[in-house]
């Protein structure tokens, strides 16, 4: 199998290449510590559960974000050619391991962090599986944080400030979550510059995302509710 | 331009959306300008307007009234997708409904030219 990968840093760099024996069910993050182990141990790239729940080792597999610890071989590749490249839209720090800093800072500039509501004197406040709210945020909920509808998104690409699809996603939870207190903060930090105006619905976050959720449902919903808070609804 | 990453429906939507916006705004201020025209100098007007008896600048108009419907239709799309919080099952539907109007009409249109 012929693999490129790219190999540098901030400054710069270049793909090399790597022959790569073959294998039955072999996923791409295979591929990658087949090379680290068998031909250059410098190769650096970023990864821990290798079952699809960590989000750490999402990386350009022939130009689309993959999750790599998933993403087989044989699904991605006809030819048997393969480019791995470092997440797009966030800066290198060596060969594939992205710089995820941007990406987190982001998720608190959105205030998609939990604003509690209750004290632990207080009783836990109930949660019903029923409610048309509880449900958006179960169809939200399941982000394992591994930025790949971050490096798909083109207006992340063409607006640093953007939040993105990831933070503002976990924002929609928050704001139809009935255990969170800031509901108010979260729509003023989404409805800002960066916020989730900014979306054009290209749509590949959902189609990247690897647990199949929908962030631009989630940011059309921000609109919906910034616009009606807004207009005083 | 067609990367990896955008070989995909609702990317390929908003390219469109994009293109025939773009080109619109480069018609309408050469419209209103000539419109404009009327008043100050209406013998322009009549040239302008002998000129669109083209057979060029007409088929051209026919570009036209399809970016206008592309992009009225992008637009009524975008309002829709963002502003009814629909599941992605009913989005199906009513994609697969506008696509079965298009074929039905469409056929009747064929039929009568």
């Amino acid at each position: 199998m012929d693999v490129s990968v790219w190999r540098g840093d901030a400054s710069g760099g270049r793909f090399q290449r790597f022959e790569v024996p073959a294998r039955t069910s072999q996923t791409v993050l295979d591929v990658v510590a087949w090379i680290q182990q068998n031909a250059d141990p410098t190769l650096s790239y970023r990864f821990a559960c290798r079952v699809g729940m960590c989000g750490s080792c999402a990386m350009m597999v022939n130009g689309q974000p993959r999750w790599t610890c998933r993403t087989h071989v044989d699904r991605v590749t006809s030819d048997g050619r393969l480019e791995i490249a470092p997440l797009r839209n966030l800066a290198v720090i060596k060969d594939l391991a992205a710089d995820m800093d941007p990406f987190f800072e982001k998720w608190v500039t959105a205030e998609a962090v939990f604003h509690p509501a209750r004290s632990r004197d207080e009783a836990v406040e109930r949660v019903n599986p029923d409610d048309p709210a509880r449900q958006q945020v179960d169809a939200a909920i399941e982000c394992i944080n591994c930025a790949i509808c971050y490096a798909a998104c083109d207006t992340v690409a063409a607006n640093p400030d953007y939040l993105g699809p990831a933070a503002l996603n976990r924002a929609w939870t928050l704001v139809n979550d009935t255990k969170d207190a800031g509901r108010t903060a979260v729509l003023d930090a989404v409805s800002g510059a960066g916020g989730c105006h900014n979306c054009h619905s290209m749509g590949s976050c959902a189609q990247f995302c690897p647990n199949e959720l929908n962030p631009m449902n989630a940011i059309a919903g921000l609109k919906r509710a910034t616009a009606r808070r807004f207009l005083g609804g | 331009m067609i990367r990896p990453h955008r070989s995909h429906p609702l990317w390929f939507a908003f390219l469109l959306h994009r293109v025939s916006g773009a080109l619109l705004a480069l018609f309408l201020p050469a419209h209103f300008l000539v419109l404009a025209t009327a008043l100050t100098s209406p013998q322009a007007l009549d040239g302008a307007l002998a000129w669109t008896d083209n057979t060029l600048v007409k088929l051209a108009e026919f570009g036209l009234v399809f970016l206008l419907a592309v992009h009225a239709l992008g637009g009524l799309r975008l309002l829709a997708l963002e502003f009814l919080p629909w599941t992605s099952g009913q989005k199906t539907l009513a994609a697969s409904a506008v696509a079965l109007a298009v074929l039905v009409s469409g056929t009747f249109f064929l039929s009568a030219v």
